[in-house]
Parts: C-alpha cells; sequence; structure tokens
C-alpha cells in the first residue's frame, strides 16, 4: 500500500535525526565526565607536587659529645633537674665542632640556627633513653631547621630559595654537603607529633587525634539517633500534617549552612550546658546536629526500599510490627543505612565551620588522650597551617590535605563496596 | 446506562425473565439494597460476618456483606478486578490495619469472637488466620529459617529438635520437603516461583493456624506450578479452613466447595461452586462466568 511506504520513508528519514540526537546527548555526557575528572586530576596533581616534599625532611649529621658539665644536671633520672639542663648547649656545641672556624656573636648565632632549636630536646630524649652515652661523643642526624630545609629541598630540586639565609649560611650548608653530612630522610615527625610554631616540629597526629575523637562521638551519637528517628518516621508514626511537618524541617535542617550549626553549638553546649570549650565531645555534639539530617534521610531512603511484601509476610505470620522491624526491614536497611552513615562521617570530617565557633581552631600542641582534652581536627589544621606565614607551611598544609583526603577516598569507597557487598536483589 | 430493576435480584424468576430480555451489551448496574442470592450462610460456621462495610479514607470498598465461611470448606472469591475480593479477605486477618485510612465496621467473628473487639491483639489473630500472598515473598532467609519463623516468634518449639519436626512437618504438608530437603540452609529467595510459593504455604502452617487465606496464590506462577498448588490447596482443606481469592474461574472450579461472586464491593452471589459454574442465580454471576466482563 501506499500509505506504507510513504510512512516507511518518513520512519527512515527521521531515525537520522534520532541517532544523531542521542550521538550528541552521549557526547556531551562524556565530556561533563571529562571535565570533571580532568578538575579532580589538576587538584590532585596541584597538592600533589605542593605536598609531596613535607614527607621528607633534612637532618644534619653532627658528632655530639653528652658532656654532663655542659648540660649542667647530675641525675638523669630526677624528672625536675631534666627540665633544668641546657640540654640547647649540647646541639650548639656540636655544630660548632663541625666548624671550628667560625667566630663572631652574630655569625655564631646564625650557625645555630642551622638546627631547629627543639635539637637540643631531641638530645635529651636520647639520651634519657639511653644513659650509658652520658659523656661520651657519637654521631647523631640532627633535624635542621625549617628555613635550612625549605633551601636545601629547593637546592636539590635546582630551584634554590635562600631568602632567608645569609650566603655564610649557604656556604655552610655546602660545605655541609660536599662532607655528606646533610640528607633528607622520611619525616616521622610529621605523624608523630602535634602542632607546633615551627615548621620543622609541627606534625598532625593531634589533629588527627582529635578527628578521630570527634568523628567517634559524633557516630556514636548522631547513627542510634539518626536510625531510631528514620525508624519510627517511616514504620510508627501515624502519617499526618506533624510528621510531614516534621519531614519538611528535617530537610531543611539538611540545608542549613554548617557555620549555623557552630553558633548553635556555641549558644546551647557552652554557655548554657557549659560543656568546656575546644573538646571532641562539643565537637561531636555539634557535628551530630550537622549529620543527623543526612543519617535520617539515607535511613528513611533504605528502609523505604525494603519491599512491602516482606513487611506483609512478617505481619502475616504473626510478628509484631516491632518484631517486623527488628527482625526483617532492619537487617535489609542496614546496608543503606550505614553507607549512609559513612557519607555523614565523611562529611563530618571535612567539616571546618562550626568548629571554628566552638573553640576547636584553637593552638593546640598536645596530642589529645581523650574526649574531654582540648583538640583541634585535620580541616581546622589545614586551615591553621594555610593561615600561616612560614613557608614551609605550604608543603604542610598539601601534606595535611593529602591525608584528609585519603582518609575521605577510604571511607567513601569503603561505603560503595560496603552496599555492593552487602546489597540484596529481589 | 439501562438500570437494572429492582425486583430482578429478588427472585429467580425474575432474573430468568430479565436474561431474556437483555442484549449482551446491557449495562448491569446494582441498586443501593441489594442482598445476596444463593447460600451465604452456614449451620456449621468458622467464621461469620454480618454487614461488613470498609471503607479506605471516604471511599467505600466494600458494601453490607453477609457470609459464612464453614469448617474445613475451601470457599473461593471470584469477581472482576477491583471487586473488593482482596480487601475482604483481608479484613478475616486486620490486615487491612496496615493501611491508612482503612475503617471497617460490622462485625467479623471467628468462633463466636469478635475479630475487631478492642481488646483482641492482632498478633494472636494472625497466628489463627494464616495469610498466603499474592506475590511470593519469602523472607530473604534460608528455607529453613522461613518455616521456622513463626514458631520461633510465637515460642511453639521447646527445643531445636522440636522446631526441627515442625519445620520438617509443615514442609511435607506443602509438598516441599522431597525438593529441599538437602538444602535447608540455602536462601529461600533461590527456589524457583512455585517452590517459593508453597514455601510460603509451609510457613503459614507451621503455626498450624486454623484458617488459611490466600490472596491469588498462583497469579505469579506457571501452569505447572499452579496445578501443585491446587492439589495442595486440596489436600489442606483436611485440616485447614480455607479462603481463596482468585481470578481464575477455572481455579476456584477446581478447588472450592463454595464460590461467592464479588461485583464493585457487593457480594453478588454464594452457592456451592458446581451450582455457580453450572446454574448461576444471578444474571451478574452469569454475565462474569460467561466471560461477557470480567
Amino acid at each position: 500500500m501506499n500509505n506504507q511506504s510513504e510512512n516507511l520513508s518518513r520512519i527512515q528519514s527521521s531515525l537520522k535525526r534520532r541517532n544523531r540526537s542521542e550521538a550528541l546527548f552521549q557526547w556531551y555526557g562524556r565530556t561533563a565526565i571529562f571535565i570533571g575528572l580532568a578538575a579532580v586530576a589538576v587538584l590532585f596533581f596541584d597538592i600533589i607536587s605542593k605536598g609531596h616534599g613535607a614527607f621528607r625532611a633534612t637532618y644534619i649529621k653532627l658528632d655530639v659529645h653528652y658532656d654532663q658539665s655542659l648540660i649542667g644536671i647530675d641525675n638523669l633520672a630526677d624528672a625536675a633537674q631534666l627540665v633544668d639542663g641546657n640540654w640547647a648547649a649540647l646541639s650548639k656545641a656540636a655544630i660548632r665542632g663541625n666548624f671550628p672556624d667560625v667566630s663572631g656573636r652574630r655569625d655564631k648565632r646564625k650557625l645555630n640556627k642551622l638546627l631547629s632549636n627543639g635539637a637540643g630536646f631531641d638530645l635529651k630524649d636520647r639520651l634519657v633513653e639511653n644513659p650509658q652515652l652520658l659523656n661520651k661523643t657519637e654521631a647523631v642526624w640532627i633535624l635542621a631547621d625549617d628555613d635550612i630545609d625549605t633551601y636545601f629541598k629547593s637546592w636539590l630540586d635546582n630551584n634554590p630559595y635562600d631568602a632567608r639565609l645569609t650566603d655564610k649560611q649557604v656556604q655552610w650548608i655546602d660545605d655541609l654537603y660536599q662532607q655528606g653530612r646533610i640528607e633528607l630522610f622520611f619525616n616521622a615527625n610529621l605523624f608523630t607529633r602535634g602542632d607546633s610554631r615551627e615548621p620543622e616540629q609541627a606534625g598532625i597526629r593531634g589533629a588527627l587525634m582529635g578527628s578521630f575523637l570527634t568523628l567517634i562521638m559524633t557516630l556514636m551519637l548522631s547513627f542510634p539517633i539518626g536510625v531510631s528517628a528514620a525508624i519510627y518516621l517511616e514504620e510508627f508514626a501515624p502519617k499526618n500534617k506533624w510528621t510531614d511537618f516534621i519531614e519538611v524541617n528535617i530537610n531543611n535542617l539538611a540545608a542549613v549552612p554548617s557555620i549555623i550549626f557552630g553558633l548553635l553549638g556555641l549558644a546551647i553546649f557552652i554557655n548554657f550546658f557549659h560543656v568546656p570549650r575546644s573538646v571532641p565531645i562539643v565537637g561531636g555534639l555539634v557535628l551530630t546536629l550537622m549529620t543527623l539530617p543526612t543519617i535520617i534521610i539515607t535511613s528513611r531512603a533504605a528502609i523505604k526500599s525494603v519491599p512491602p511484601s516482606i513487611r506483609e509476610a512478617a505481619l502475616g505470620m504473626g510478628a509484631s510490627k516491632y518484631q517486623m522491624v527488628l527482625h526483617h526491614v532492619l537487617p535489609l536497611a542496614l546496608p543503606g543505612m550505614l553507607t549512609g552513615a559513612i557519607i555523614g562521617m565523611a562529611q563530618a570530617l571535612g567539616e571546618t565551620a562550626p568548629l571554628l565557633m566552638i573553640g576547636m581552631v584553637a593552638f593546640i600542641v598536645d596530642i589529645p588522650s581523650g574526649f574531654s582534652d582540648p583538640a583541634t581536627v585535620l580541616p581546622v589544621q589545614i586551615f591553621l597551617w594555610a593561615d600561616s606565614p612560614e613557608r614551609a607551611f605550604i608543603e604542610k598544609t598539601s601534606a595535611a590535605i593529602m591525608v584528609l583526603l585519603s582518609f575521605l577516598i577510604i571511607m567513601n569507597t569503603s561505603a560503595v563496596w560496603l552496599r555492593k557487598r552487602l546489597e540484596r536483589r529481589w | 446506562m439501562n438500570k437494572v430493576d429492582q425486583s430482578t435480584h429478588k427472585s429467580k424468576e425474575n432474573t430468568s425473565e430479565q436474561k431474556l430480555n437483555s442484549s449482551p451489551k446491557q449495562s448491569l448496574d446494582l441498586d443501593k439494597n441489594h442482598v445476596t442470592v444463593g447460600k451465604p450462610f452456614s449451620d456449621d460456621s468458622k467464621m461469620t460476618m454480618r454487614n461488613v462495610d470498609v471503607f479506605y479514607a471516604d471511599k467505600q470498598a466494600i458494601y453490607d456483606v453477609n457470609l459464612d465461611i464453614a469448617k474445613n470448606e475451601v470457599i473461593a472469591m471470584i469477581g472482576p478486578s477491583g471487586c473488593g475480593k482482596s480487601t475482604f479477605l483481608r479484613t478475616l486477618n486486620r490486615m487491612n490495619d496496615t493501611v491508612d485510612g482503612c475503617r471497617v465496621s460490622g462485625t467479623i467473628a471467628m468462633d463466636g469472637e469478635n475479630l475487631y473487639a478492642p481488646k483482641l491483639d492482632v498478633v494472636e489473630l494472625r497466628a489463627r488466620v494464616g495469610m498466603v500472598f499474592q506475590k511470593p515473598n519469602p523472607f530473604p532467609k534460608s528455607i529453613y529459617e522461613n518455616v521456622a519463623y513463626g514458631a520461633k516468634i510465637h515460642g511453639l518449639a521447646d527445643s531445636r529438635v522440636d522446631l526441627d519436626e515442625i519445620v520438617e512437618n509443615s514442609l511435607r504438608k506443602a509438598s516441599l520437603w522431597e525438593e529441599v530437603k538437602e538444602r535447608l540452609h540455602q536462601p529461600g529467595t533461590g527456589l524457583s516461583g512455585g517452590q517459593q510459593q508453597r514455601l510460603c504455604i509451609a510457613r503459614a502452617i507451621a503455626v498450624s493456624p486454623e484458617v488459611i487465606l490466600m490472596d491469588e496464590p498462583c497469579s505469579a506462577l506457571d501452569p505447572i506450578a499452579t496445578a501443585k498448588i491446587e492439589e495442595l490447596i486440596e489436600e489442606l482443606s483436611q485440616n485447614f479452613t480455607i479462603a481463596i481469592v482468585t481470578h481464575s474461574m477455572q481455579q476456584a472450579a477446581r478447588v472450592s466447595h463454595r464460590t461467592a461472586y464479588f461485583h464493585l464491593g457487593k457480594l453478588i452471589e454464594v452457592n456451592p461452586t458446581e451450582q455457580v459454574f453450572t446454574l448461576p442465580e444471578h444474571q451478574l454471576t452469569e454475565a462474569y462466568i460467561t466471560g461477557r466482563f470480567g
């Protein structure tokens, strides 16, 4: 029939157009993904190229004579005396021993500046651990000052940065290099020490512990509260205006800027309930406020995704509503809930603004060991270091970002893995 | 639309007259004061329903149903889609309680006990009135756990040995034992559709209910699986009272002793199955079983 052949030709001519628009649509999608990946790649390249240096630190090898008369104490076991000991004298004597020709107060001070000003205390720790070294001499790798560290690394990269050094200091470093007495080693301090004003002595251990404690607090509070709220709202609460109102407000809370939660925490937890400032307890409380909506919303979605036929089966068997939830709905919804909790925790780990309001931005040197010790957290540490004028903090900042990002990647990957692993199909 | 004369529903003579006069396309509207024809009542009743109305919010789904279900009988409920047969079935173990806005009035009693009395606990009721659903819905647990679940939550087994026995007996009664005895601890969801449905029946009978409600138990199954379930229903009818909702008239004819025909929320006719399918009293029933609508 004529009609059929005409239709066929119309279909054929429209086919080309349809295929073209589909190809175009796919191309848009691929471009969008490519741009996204490129942005991530640039971010990673930038951070890694800036931050990789922080994982190594410059050390200078010196012959240290543990001279008791220099230190000025007579009993190594007496903690009170240890504090009073003139430990800096040990490192100063050692560096002068290596450069006996240096004279004059000014030059001597510049020479001392080659070493970290914590070098004496490192020697103290070594001597206390090995008391037999007293009045003996040994070769020790001593941590260099941050300016030396920055110069030495940039010099190794053939792009020396010597603005903060005198010509003599540059010459001394060159001499040390000729003698094989200056070298880069893995920077264990970065992972074992707390914050410091001296970049070469600053580490992220304090911030890591603070983040860990704060997250534990957040998880312990927000997961049970969030899951209970989700179960009650989904399974038990009557569907009426009040529950609609609550639902709208939970969604609102998820969109509230996090700094407002910080102000709320300051007003309620610190000013009203007198929880101490700067501690993981109050940080956990504030982050709980912030992650609760995320956990409630994802948990409700997980509960909703459990097929109603399972609920009917359980109720039809004579299970009470509580048994239905506990035996059937909860086990099936748990993977989704855990995924939501991990994503909520990852958000909390990266959160900075609310913690600024409750004093977790303080400069804290001691590593926190409990929920009521003053602490700071990784993103706040990054903020603090990024704000510091010392050049050596640039690479520290990037290194801390790398550590934070790797934790975020681990958490998000485990969320995806967990969902794939525990997901059930019907 | 022609309004069918009220009197035609009341007597057989009038119905026959109407049949003679009616054209096949004639509309079959119901009047407000419809009375069920046939034999809805029984002397040996397990469940009795009087003046049952069911509402979903403002919409009425069931109008003034009066029916007895006799002990150890299989009663089939048939009717076109949306006629309220499933809704009615679900009032018998109060599964409708879970639907928001659902309201039931009238009396429904089992052994003389009002199922909608305020002090009645639905947990106990559902242990006495088991249910098998349209789509096989085993728990995503092992076959053993599925069957043992009811006994566990109701505390029916004193020991592991008791529980094993209950599981084996139930699976045997559901003619599933031979097929699954080697893999009791594999997931019930791994079985075929027909096996899953028999697993659900085994799960329901594991708590020894008095009545079993079946809501289109074969609609998701192939003919062979359907035949097995139908065979099973016949065996089960020796020990249980069974109410089955079905879309298939052949199935109703094969498995049931009595058949109830629902139309637009009203119970039109209840009669022995043989009579419903050979000599229906009501013209609507006849129209439905002869395929004029449905």
